[in-house]
C-alpha cells in the first residue's frame, strides 16, 4: 500500500475576499514504512498539506488514497473515524491540546476514543509515558503543573498511544532543548523502524539528513520536488534560492572544498563527514 | 495571522470607506430617527433612494446586503403582517373576525416593511465599510458626554478594542484545538445532548487556559510598557475629519430637508 495524492488543491475561505490557495495541484506517491521529511519555507503550505493526511482538511479538488481510504472533496466526515485512528497528526505546539485532570487520563483520551477499554487505555498510557522519557511519578499530576517541554511530551504521547500506522508530525521539536529534540527524533525514528510511516515537517536540515528516507519540498502551495535527501542537498544555490539550507555537515564540507579540500561524495551527516575526513587524512598520509 | 472576517467588515476602496467612522456611526444612528419623518410615498421614495445610493457607493455585491437583511426577514414580515391585518381605515377589501384587509393596512404594511429594511440596510452599509476598531473608537467619541458623569468611557473602549483584537486569535485557537482533539478521535458533531456537552470539555478547557494565558501575558506586557490607566493617554489611531465627510454630512442634510419638505 502507498500514500497517493492526485492533483490535490485546497482553497482557504473560498468565494470570499480572503480566498487563498493553500495547496495547488499537488501530486505524489509515498512508500509506507518510510521516514518522510516535508520542508519548505514559512507559508509554503506544509501545515495545510499535513492536515490532508487525516482529512482534517478535505481537498477542494483532487483525490487522496491512503490506509485503505479514499478522500475526495465530497467524503463525509463521519466516515473518517477509522482513518483518524490509522493516521494521526501532532500539531505545532501540541501542548495546547491538554485538558484532562491527570497526565495519565490525558494520554488515555485518544485510545479511549478509538475503542480501547479503560484498562487497556491506561496500560497504553503508562507505556507511552515512559517511551517519551517521562517518569512514572508524574502520571497522576495535573498536566498544567508540568514544564513546557514535559507538556509537549505528554501531548505527543497522547497521540502515539493508539499507535497509528501513519504518524504525521508538524515541527514536533520546535522549542525543545537540544537533548530533548534528539530524544524525540530518535523516538520517531524507532517508531518508524518498527513498521510505521512517519511524516515530519521540519525547518531543521540536519534532521532531514539524519533521519529521512524521502523528502517533499513545498513552495507557494505547490510541490517543488520529491526526492531523496542526498539529491535535495546537492545543489546549494538551488536550496538558498528557495529559502532552504544545507545540513551543517554539508555546509562544513562546502567550506572545506572552497579552501581546497573537496570531499566527495558530499557528506550529509556529521558521522559521514567524520568518516570522509578520516579516510581522507589516512589515505593522504 | 489568518484573515477571518470580524464583525462584517469587507475591505474595499470606494469613497464611502474613507468617510470618518464617527460620521458614519452618527448618520446611521440619526437615520433611525429620520426615517420616522417619512410618512407618505414621496418621502419613502427619497429614503429608499438615499439608501440605494449608499449601497451603490460601497461598490460591493448585492448579496452582502441580503446577508445583512436575512436574519431579520421573519421579524420584518411578521411586523408587516400585523399592520396588514390589524389596521383599519380606508377602503375595506375583506373582513373576517378581528382581521381586516384595508387600503390603509396595505399602505402601512409597505411603509413598515420599508422602514425596517432601510434601517437594516443603512447599518449594514456602516458595518461592512468600517473596521470594527474604528467603530469602537467612534463609539468612544460618541459616548464622551458620559465621561462627565463619571462613566470610564476610555477604559470601556479599551476593553472593547482589546476584545475585538483577540477575536481572530481566539478563533484560530479554537479551530486549532478542535482539530487537535479531532485527530485524537474526539467527535463534536454526533450523539445526544449529554454526549455533546461532555464532548465539549476537551475544547473548552484548553481554550479557557489559553485565553487566561493570553490575558495575563497582555496585562504584563502593558504594565511593562508603563500602562497605568487611561487618563492623559494619546492615541495611535487618530480619527480625523476629511473633506469627504462633508459629502456624508451633506447627503444626510439633503435627506433630512427632503423628508421634512415632502412629509
Ligand atoms: N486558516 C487559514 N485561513 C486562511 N489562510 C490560511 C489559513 N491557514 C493557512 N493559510 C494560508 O495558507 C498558506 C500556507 O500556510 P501553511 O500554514 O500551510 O504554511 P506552512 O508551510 O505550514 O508555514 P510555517 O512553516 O510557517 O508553519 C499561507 O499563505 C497561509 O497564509
Ligand atoms: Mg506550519
Amino acid at each position: 500500500m502507498s500514500i497517493k495524492f492526485k492533483h490535490v488543491s485546497y482553497v482557504y475561505a473560498p468565494a470570499t475576499p480572503f480566498e487563498q490557495k493553500g495547496l495547488d495541484d499537488v501530486s505524489f506517491e509515498l512508500k509506507e514504512n518510510q521516514f518522510i521529511a516535508l520542508i519548505g519555507h514559512t507559508g509554503s503550505g506544509k501545515s495545510t498539506l499535513m492536515q490532508h493526511f487525516n482529512a482534517l482538511l478535505q481537498p477542494s479538488s483532487g483525490e487522496i488514497a491512503l490506509a485503505g481510504h479514499r478522500i475526495t472533496p465530497t467524503t463525509k466526515q463521519r466516515d473518517l473515524k477509522t482513518l483518524r485512528q490509522q493516521v494521526s497528526l501532532v500539531f505545532q505546539f501540541p501542548e495546547a491540546q491538554l485538558f484532562e485532570s491527570t497526565v495519565l487520563a490525558d494520554i488515555a483520551f485518544g485510545p479511549k476514543n478509538f475503542g480501547y477499554t479503560d484498562a487497556e487505555a491506561k496500560k497504553l498510557a503508562l507505556k507511552w509515558l515512559e517511551k517519551v522519557g517521562l517518569p512514572k511519578s508524574i502520571a497522576n499530576k495535573s498536566p498544567f503543573e508540568l514544564s513546557g517541554g514535559q507538556m509537549r511530551r505528554v501531548a505527543i504521547a497522547g497521540v502515539m498511544a493508539y499507535e497509528p500506522a501513519i504518524l504525521c508530525l508538524d515541527e514536533p521539536a520546535a522549542g525543545l532543548d537540544p537533548k530533548g529534540r534528539h530524544m524525540m527524533l530518535e523516538l520517531f525514528k524507532a517508531y518508524q523502524a518498527r513498521g510505521h510511516t512517519v511524516i515530519l515537517v521540519t525547518h531543521n536540515m540536519d534532521d532531514v539528513a539524519d533521519y529521512a528516507d524521502d523528502v517533499l519540498v513545498m513552495e507557494h502551495g505547490r510541490l517543488l520536488r520529491h526526492t531523496t535527501p542526498s539529491e535535495v542537498f546537492k545543489d546549494r544555490a538551488w536550496l538558498l534560492k528557495h529559502g532552504l539550507g544545507q545540513p551543517a555537515a554539508s555546509e562544513f564540507a562546502a567550506q572545506l572544498a572552497e579552501n581546497g579540500l573537496p570531499l566527495l561524495p558530499q557528506p550529509l551527516t556529521l558521522t559521514a563527514l567524520t568518516h570522509r575526513l578520516v579516510a581522507h587524512f589516512k589515505g593522504g598520509e | 495571522m489568518t484573515k477571518i472576517i470580524i464583525g462584517r467588515y469587507i475591505p474595499g476602496s470606494a469613497l464611502i470607506y474613507k468617510f470618518d467612522a464617527r460620521g458614519k456611526l452618527l448618520v446611521t444612528f440619526l437615520f433611525v430617527f429620520a426615517i420616522f419623518l417619512a410618512n407618505n410615498w414621496p418621502t419613502y421614495l427619497v429614503a429608499t433612494l438615499y439608501t440605494g445610493l449608499a449601497i451603490m457607493g460601497t461598490g460591493l455585491r448585492a448579496h452582502v446586503f441580503w446577508d445583512g437583511v436575512k436574519p431579520m426577514v421573519l421579524l420584518i414580515l411578521f411586523t408587516s403582517a400585523l399592520q396588514l391585518f390589524f389596521s383599519t381605515g380606508g377602503t375595506v377589501y375583506f373582513h373576517w373576525w378581528g382581521l381586516w384587509l384595508t387600503s390603509t393596512g396595505i399602505v402601512n404594511a409597505i411603509f413598515i416593511f420599508l422602514r425596517f429594511t432601510l434601517i437594516i440596510l443603512i447599518s449594514t452599509v456602516m458595518t461592512v465599510t468600517t473596521q470594527p476598531l474604528a467603530i469602537s473608537d467612534a463609539m468612544e467619541w460618541l459616548l464622551t458626554p458620559l465621561k462627565w458623569v463619571g462613566v470610564p468611557v476610555a477604559q470601556l473602549a479599551l476593553v472593547m478594542s482589546i476584545a475585538l483584537r483577540f477575536v481572530p486569535t481566539l478563533f484560530d485557537e479554537t479551530l486549532k484545538i478542535m482539530n487537535a482533539q479531532k485527530a485524537r478521535g474526539a467527535d463534536f458533531n454526533s450523539g445526544g445532548l449529554i454526549k455533546r456537552s461532555k464532548a465539549i470539555a476537551p475544547l473548552i478547557i484548553p481554550l479557557f487556559i489559553s485565553s487566561l494565558e493570553i490575558a495575563v501575558d497582555l496585562a504584563t506586557a502593558m504594565e511593562a510598557r508603563g500602562y497605568q490607566g487611561t487618563s492623559g493617554r494619546t492615541r495611535y489611531r487618530v480619527l480625523s475629519w476629511q473633506k469627504y465627510d462633508l459629502l456624508n454630512a451633506g447627503a444626510f442634510v439633503v435627506l433630512l430637508i427632503l423628508l421634512k419638505v415632502l412629509g
